[in-house]
């Protein structure tokens, strides 16, 4: 201590002079609090990094990998370099010369000879199947058949599998002989190449996407509304009762909060099925015919209500701890200067829940807008989303590329909307129950 | 909601109106989940109720399935899965959230506002998305279909909530507490586990509950991440539902509203008492 006392009386000395501050170890106070500041960030630091290195390696990497197969088109590059090679002058009219088939010959020559799992025609069939149906096959085939070929090659592909004499396969493993392509995004937006290459929407009857994202973005919209109509009044009513009969009624809407997903979507198809409780009990009731059970499950129906079910508390809670914080007193000011119940709810009390509503809303779409399990399984068709396209070509179809592509819209649109609900209320008021 | 004596009738109608709109919606939210538990104890393999059983003759109930539950070895597995799955997840979630909650709530900490956006992200980004992504990377790096790969997947879902509940804990900390312990010559390993980890020990298990129920309940990733050996309970209802709808569905939902009754009481009591001891009032 005598020590340091020494060291600050010099430090005061120096103060009226022109020495610097320093402590005991003669370092400038400056630096030495500088240092200890940046000791005590990297401190905080090092506390956040594990977590951070692991959200950043199982999660947020993961993703990245899943938008960057959106684009990647290695598979053509990989199997025919010289064919792509030789294709660059051809004008995409009539078929290509000898000399492409050649190329193509020798490099389906130099893919037999790797060993099987790197033979890379394999995938190339698989990629051009996206594009042209049967041209797996006429891969696969000539492929296995291409040892046997001797000049003049093209006609010996023809004879192997009519569809080289295709100049729609020409054009596509030409416009697709890039290691990064666009296609996926064309697809995934209704829209397809024509001839000259440029961008054109599909047939009306093959149209798929874009009208899917506008259903998911109706369903999406009618649940948020949905959840406003039926969670306003019930927060309402929570926010004027006394604190104790409040918490009750809070353990009603927390109870469907924390009860497994699953359990409360069997729950709906329980209720609404045609054998189930309400069709049973409305036929008991005479109220319909046996033959006209109505159909409330596997269809929109179906993914409204249970969804709206399911979402109701995510709605409540940002709206209960708003109007909690509503001073009655406004409302009874409105009153005594002369405004109808109406009016004084309509000018004075519901301008002031709008923080609530907007944060509920947003965090209720955002839920909905990706949501994949209740459309399985109660949707039917009419009440699929476009997350069940998503998970359909990643497990069925098994056009990755395609599924990464639908997904990126999906997740830039989420965050776009994420990014709304930070500016209205701020990620940090995010209540858990 | 007492009605004062000033109401004309107009005020009444109005009063009685609003509060058999606001138990009509209440009773949307509960009766569904209700109506489960009876159901579970039918006697016939039905969805609905059977004249036996409002006439409440003890013959149209049984515990038949409640006994397919448990006697079905897939059954079985599923809740060893899910348990062994979720507590593995929820112990990496709570102690690399805790960590990471720890220094975000420091004022000294860089671009916390970033960092905090990516920690959260699993819970913002819709599930099918993560699925997918971690659907690909596992199967590249031969994840896919293990235990770890499910556990790692879960616990990356579950730590924002660890990290959300830790740091609201937090934010009523008083710091002049770990000051005075390490003035009083206390390491910081000491003072974290003497001091700290008991006044924050209720936002953590709360965290880690939620981190628990997530996994718990999840079933997205497990659809494309697991495997036939990783089937958790959530999984087996899916295809429950989808393949042969049998009311043992019903008992299994049962058992699971009464444990999320359970896990339910559990957080409700712990931020009681987090608010208590930070003096803040019980709301």
């Amino acid at each position: 201590m005598a020590q340091a006392d020494a060291t600050m009386m010099g430090g005061a000395g120096a103060s009226s002079g022109t020495e610097k501050l320093v402590t005991a170890e003669g370092v400038p106070l400056k630096r030495a609090l500088e240092r200890a500041q940046r000791r005590r960030k990297l401190m905080a630091f090092a506390l956040v990094v594990p977590l951070l290195a692991f959200i950043l390696t199982v999660f947020v990497f993961p993703i990245a990998q899943m938008m960057w197969l959106s684009v990647k088109n290695d598979q053509i590059v990989n199997a025919i370099p010289r064919t792509l090679e030789e294709l660059r002058d051809w004008d995409g009219r009539e078929l290509p010369d000898e000399a492409v088939f050649a190329a193509l010959h020798a490099d389906l020559m130099e893919d037999l000879e790797r060993p099987r799992r790197e033979q890379a025609t394999g995938p190339m069939g698989i990629r051009l199947n996206y594009e042209l149906s049967a041209a797996r096959s006429a891969v696969s085939r000539t492929a296995r058949a291409a040892s046997g070929f001797e000049a003049p090659y093209k006609e010996a592909f023809i004879d192997a599998h009519r569809l080289w004499g295709d100049p729609e396969l020409w054009r596509i493993i030409k416009r697709e002989g890039r290691p990064l392509t666009a296609s996926y995004y064309v697809a995934a937006l209704d829209r397809q190449y024509d001839e000259d290459g440029r961008i054109v929407q599909r047939d009306e009857n093959r149209r798929i996407y874009v009208s899917l994202f506008g259903r998911t973005l109706m369903l999406s919209v009618i649940i948020t509304g949905m959840t406003f109509l039926l969670g306003f009044p019930i927060a309402f009513y929570m926010s004027i009762l006394p604190m104790r009969h409040a918490n009750l009624l809070m353990i009603c809407v927390l109870l469907p909060f924390w009860t497994s997903l699953l359990v409360r979507t069997s729950a709906w198809i329980v209720l609404l099925q045609q054998q189930g409780v309400i069709n049973t009990g409305l036929v008991t009731l005479g109220i319909i015919d046996d033959e006209n059970r109505l159909s409330m499950i596997y269809n929109m129906t179906g993914t409204i209500i249970a969804m709206t079910h399911i979402l109701l508390p995510f709605m409540v809670l940002p709206l209960y701890s708003v109007m909690r914080t509503i001073p009655p007193s406004y409302m009874r000011a409105a009153k005594s200067l002369g405004a109808t119940p109406w009016t004084a709810f309509r000018r004075v009390y519901f301008p002031q829940t709008l923080p609530g509503i907007g944060a509920g809303g947003v965090l209720v779409f955002i839920i909905s807008i990706g949501y994949y399990i209740t459309p399985a399984l109660v949707g039917g068709q009419s009440g699929r989303m476009i997350s069940n396209e998503i998970a359909r070509h990643i497990q069925q179809s098994l056009n990755w590329g395609l599924a990464a592509a639908l997904g990126t819209m999906l997740l830039v649109g989420v965050l776009a909307l994420y990014w709304l609900y930070n500016r209205l209320v701020g990620a940090d008021s995010l209540k858990l129950g | 909601m007492s009605m004062p004596a000033y109401y004309t009738t107009k005020d009444k109608i109005w009063h009685y109106t609003f509060r058999v709109i606001c138990f009509a919606i209440f009773f949307f939210l509960l009766a569904p989940i209700l109506i489960m538990i009876p159901l579970s104890f039918n006697a016939q393999p039905f969805f609905t109720f059977t004249r036996e059983m409002l006439t409440l003759n003890p013959d149209g109930f049984s515990l038949r399935w409640y006994q397919d539950f448990l006697e079905s070895a897939s059954w079985r597995r599923s809740i060893q899965n899910s348990f062994l799955i979720g507590i593995a997840a929820t112990i990496i979630s709570a102690t690399l959230g805790t960590l990471a909650a720890l220094g975000l709530s420091r004022s000294e900490m860089p671009a916390k506002g970033l960092i905090m956006g990516i920690l959260i992200s699993p819970m913002i980004v819709p599930l099918i998305i993560s699925a997918a992504g971690m659907f690909f990377f596992f199967s590249s790096i031969n994840l896919a279909q293990t235990y770890l790969g499910v556990i790692l997947a879960h616990a990356a879902l579950g730590t924002p909530f660890v990290v959300i509940t830790v740091t609201a804990t937090l934010v009523g900390f008083d710091h002049s507490l770990t000051r005075a312990a390490a003035n009083l010559g206390a390491s910081p390993t000491r003072t974290f586990f003497k001091i700290t980890m008991p006044l924050i020990l209720p936002g953590i298990i709360s965290g880690a509950l939620f981190a628990f129920i997530t996994s718990f309940d999840e079933i997205v990733v497990v659809l494309f991440v697991a495997g036939v050996e990783q089937r958790t309970i959530p999984r087996e209802m899916w295809s429950g539902i989808r393949e042969d709808i049998s009311p043992t569905i019903l008992a299994v939902a049962t058992i699971l509203v009464l444990i999320s009754v359970a896990l339910l009481t559990v957080v409700e009591l712990l931020r009681r008492r987090g608010e208590r001891l930070r003096g803040m009032s019980p709301g």
